[in-house]
């Protein structure tokens, strides 16, 4: 669904990665491993379409992923190392903003839900600014939980900051979202078995 | 994505940022008072000669304007490039263009409008008469969006950039020119007896050129700086 095909990513004078090929399937995991500055977080950047590759090409369901393609775009949960949170809202108005600006509806009871998953039930009025960085990225995590209908899923990091407990949940969920037909990319530094129909690895080596 | 699926995303992204203005009112208070003060010093300054001060006041008021609408103008996109909102902004499948005319307009909401309903009130203080004062509000009305349309492109291009404020400036004011000499020359105008009709539909034609070139310019410009 996924095609990569001879990617390059250059930042600067430096070249990150070349000849970089993969192809991912409904229910793949993609884990993306390598030392700091190896371009995991370029790679991930550059599926998002946020980055132009220097060379080769990206495709999903045989089109090129650029701007202008919206229905890559409609298929896609982002969770990059910020966590896409206004300081000056609540979870709650944070989550719903969300949802309506990329066009998943969501009733409150779900909104709900997904903060009581988040563990965040009883802070759900307070605003993010007095949340913890954990917490804020369990928020964050709350926006992917309510998008299972996006199919393909890009986490850079999704277990910073998170205690055992929150990273077990997160685990299940990405599992889950495979187990039912998605697919994900993800990067991180801690071994966290995600059990998956397929799983295809990354090596970065700057 | 669907039409009602559209106008939803830009009502979010305008509710959104209402809010948040709301809970940062010290920000948009400071343009606000920057404003008054500026056009406040002038009086104080010059004297009190009422021939001189209905000469200057128009100039001053729309000069005050774009300065205050400058000052707001960095705030446009730093946050929401600074804690990733911006980037979910770009990955939503609507067009960012439109987006960013959402954000645009939430911004001319709390900075651009403020200044259009205390101008009024400033203009007495440069002895202009109801006449005057009428079309000084319709002149920054006209106005006043215009300035914060154009400084979105100026405002996503310093984004991210040390320095971008005063390379903001640089970049954006002179663009500011053709509003500025139609918005006071239609004050002056209507004092002439000339009639300010030619300048506010110059304004006016400003503004829908604006609003089509510009959230599509920025759009581009938002594209390369989250590369």
């Amino acid at each position: 669904m996924l095609e990569v095909s001879k990617l390059e990513c250059a930042r600067g004078e430096r070249l990150l990665f070349r000849d970089l090929n993969f192809v991912l399937e409904a229910g793949t995991l993609l884990e993306v491993r390598g030392a700091n500055g190896s371009g995991k977080t370029s790679l991930l950047r550059m599926l998002c379409g946020f980055l132009q590759p220097a060379a080769g090409e990206i495709s999903w369901r045989g089109k090129t992923v650029n701007a202008g393609n919206e229905e890559y775009r409609s298929e896609l949960a982002y969770l990059g190392h910020h966590n896409a949170l206004k300081d000056e809202l609540t979870p709650l108005e944070n989550l719903r903003y969300a949802l309506r600006l990329s066009g998943i509806g969501a009733t409150d009871t779900r909104l709900q839900e997904a903060l009581e998953w988040a563990g965040l039930r009883e802070r759900r009025h307070q605003s993010c600014a007095t949340l913890s960085q954990g917490q804020r990225r369990r928020v964050s995590l709350a926006r992917i939980k309510l998008s299972p209908s996006r199919r393909f899923w890009i986490l850079d990091e999704p277990f910073t900051a998170l205690d055992v407990a929150a990273v077990e949940r997160t685990r299940d969920l990405v599992a889950a979202h495979l187990a039912g037909g998605g697919m994900a990319a993800l990067t991180t530094h801690q071994e966290v078995p995600i059990p998956a129909p397929a799983t295809q690895r990354v090596e970065l080596s700057a | 994505m669907s039409a009602p699926g559209l106008l939803d995303s830009v009502v979010a992204v305008v509710a959104r940022d209402l809010r948040i203005a709301l809970r940062r009112r010290a920000d948009v208070m400071t343009s606000l008072i920057f404003f008054v003060i500026v056009v406040s010093l002038f009086p104080l300054g010059v004297g009190a000669d009422p021939v001189l001060l209905r000469t200057l006041g128009p100039g001053v008021v729309w000069v005050a304007a774009l300065l205050a609408c400058m000052l707001a103008l960095a705030r446009l996109f730093a946050n929401d490039y600074a804690d990733g909102t911006l980037e979910q902004m770009v990955l939503a499948p609507q067009p960012l263009a439109l987006l960013v005319l959402a954000k645009t307009a939430a911004h001319w909401l709390t900075t651009g409008l403020p200044l259009v309903i205390v101008a009024p009130l400033l203009g007495v203080q440069f002895d202009l008469d109801a006449d005057a004062l009428l079309i000084l509000l319709a002149s920054l009305l006209l106005g006043t969006p215009t300035l914060s349309l154009i400084g979105g492109i100026g405002a996503a291009l310093t984004l991210g950039l040390r320095g971008g404020g005063a390379l903001l400036a640089l970049l954006v004011l002179p663009l500011y020119i053709p509003v500025l000499i139609f918005g006071a020359g239609a004050v002056e105008a209507s004092a002439a007896a000339l009639g300010a009709g030619a300048h506010l539909s110059l304004l006016a034609a400003l503004l829908l050129g604006s609003l089509v070139f510009a959230p599509w310019a920025t759009a581009l410009a938002l594209r390369i700086a989250i590369e």
